[in-house]
């Protein structure tokens, strides 16, 4: 079972000799194969919680466990998508996927076998010997996404990974993204502002406020989907336009509003 | 952007370069014609042009100008290639390993203000004069832009490539030889540029004093013999190989940003 859990997490960082506190008792299990996002403004913390699920960053207080243990270092089990698509610009499409699967210890057999699958699943067949620099931002995000998914990790930890996009090629790749979660269920923790994107594709919507960074409130999308049958939809465009859709994003909006009017006044 | 600033190109840039030469040459011609010094120090340009092929054909101190040229080019490429060797995976190591950085730093910090002339009584004494003595010296020169350009090319690298490499399960080695390293590259390259400048030029100046072949040797001679069209072309022909050795590595540079 690779669940995620954080328990009373906090997060206090150094600002001009001041303890600022970013994160305030988290308390968060995303379940086996659920996908869970968070959407939240800039300044919240969500992307902190997703680099502590990662083991790119630790919490002060509280613990973040994933299947069963405490985050200690970064791994193969829990793969990352980042914002910047981070591929290694002097390795080829096939290079940037194979490197993961190299310090795993696979053989070249089967290494060439689980890449070529998921170069025809991300539709990157005739590209893998281009480098990075050659393809388009959401070319590039799935060359990313394959790296990630190659490894078969239990967890899948997504930063914004499509907010470098154009709006087009954002549309795109969110529908993609959902086939893929269909294909291949994993447990991911997936991290964006966009609240019509976190709707759209995740399981459970984590709404997150800003100074201190906490979990205002969780919305069950799930129970909705499958009751007004949102997957018989293929085009995001016409789940969007759904009444039981646009209830669900207005609620989020508003919450995040109250928010910012809080703040402000 | 200003006009006299741009780069030149073309047949503008071709007649700068033949009039600079030109007016050089010109001096040099008018300086020894009009016997400003006597010809013993300085020799007109086509009589240095003599010597020089004169020295490629019979020995000079034992050897002719090809030999004492490859005597100095062994002795670099051994130094050089030592510090590359040594310098550029140290340096990638300490942009990684927190601890390696600290108890080095301090150590080569202050090595590295001792100047490679500094190193040749102490290389005389404890490896000779024949190949090791030399050897150190230049490896005393080009060591540190070995290693410091490896080392902030690794400091450097962007945070989510390393992160990346780091989720995707890729242990330490790795990391250094295959992400830090091809991203710290262009560095490298730079600096290994600047190394082979430096060594030559600590090369030269270590055989001038300790050595009894090679090209700084052969000046030396040159000038007990008051002989300066010898040691003018000894000079003239450092210049041509130290040219060459960077033409060579800018090459190298180009072609890996080619691939980039």
């Amino acid at each position: 079972m690779s669940t995620i859990v954080f328990d009373h997490v906090s997060r206090t960082f150094q600002r001009n000799n001041h303890d600022f506190l970013a994160l305030e008792d988290i308390n968060l299990t995303v379940n086996d194969k659920e996908f869970v996002a968070i959407v939240g403004p800039s300044g919240c913390g969500k992307t902190t919680c997703m680099r502590m699920a990662a083991g790119l960053e630790f919490p002060s207080g509280g613990s973040v466990n994933v299947a069963g243990s405490a985050v200690k270092a970064p791994g193969p089990d829990r793969a990352v998508v980042f914002q910047q698509f981070a591929l290694f610009p002097w390795k080829t499409v096939y290079e940037n996927i194979e490197f993961g699967l190299r310090a795993k210890g696979l053989a070249e057999a089967e290494r060439r076998k689980i890449i070529t699958h998921y170069i025809e699943l991300m539709n990157l067949v005739g590209y893998e010997s281009a480098y990075p620099n050659q393809l388009s931002g959401g070319m590039q995000q799935r060359v990313a996404i394959a790296r990630a998914y190659s490894l078969d990790p239990s967890v899948l930890l997504m930063d914004e990974p499509f907010g470098a996009l154009d709006a087009q090629t954002r549309v795109v790749m969110q529908e993609e993204l959902v086939q893929l979660a269909r294909v291949n269920p994993r447990t991911v923790l997936f991290i964006t502002h966009a609240v019509d994107e976190a709707v759209y594709l995740a399981d459970r919507v984590v709404v997150m406020t800003p100074r201190p960074g906490r979990i205002k409130e969780i919305i069950d999308v799930k129970t909705i989907r499958t009751g007004e049958k949102w997957d018989s939809y293929k085009k995001i465009e016409d789940v969007m336009d759904l009444a039981s859709f646009v209830h669900i994003r207005t609620h989020i909006w508003k919450s995040l509003r109250e928010e910012d009017e809080r703040t402000l006044h | 952007m200003n006009a006299s600033r741009r780069a030149l190109s073309g047949p503008r840039y071709a007649v700068l370069t033949a009039g600079g030469l030109i007016a050089f040459f010109a001096i040099w011609y008018f300086a020894a014609w009009a016997r400003l010094a006597p010809p013993q120090f300085l020799p007109m340009p086509h009589q240095v042009l003599a010597t020089l092929l004169r020295l490629m054909e019979s020995p000079f101190s034992g050897y002719t100008l090809q030999e004492h040229m490859l005597a100095s080019l062994q002795r670099f490429g051994m130094g050089f290639g030592l510090a590359a060797l040594i310098g550029i995976p140290l340096g990638l190591m300490m942009g990684w390993f927190r601890l390696l950085d600290q108890i080095v730093s301090p150590l080569f910090n202050g090595l590295r203000f001792v100047p490679p002339i500094a190193w040749v009584p102490f290389a005389a004494l404890w490896f000779g004069t024949g190949i090791g003595g030399p050897v150190l010296i230049i490896f005393t020169g080009a060591f540190p832009p070995c290693l410091i350009n490896a080392y902030r090319g690794a400091r450097y690298v962007d945070t989510y490539l390393i992160e990346a490499a780091r989720t995707l399960g890729i242990g330490n080695f790795r990391i250094i030889a295959q992400v830090l390293f091809p991203a710290a590259l262009p560095s490298i390259i730079a600096g290994l540029r600047i190394s082979a400048g430096l060594g030559w030029m600590s090369l030269i100046g270590a055989e001038l004093i300790v050595a009894s072949s090679g090209i700084g040797y052969l000046l030396v001679k040159g000038q007990s013999a008051i002989d300066a069209s010898i040691v003018m072309a000894g000079m003239f022909s450092i210049g041509v190989v130290g040219l060459a050795i960077d033409i060579i590595l800018r090459l190298a540079e180009k072609m890996l940003a080619r691939h980039k």
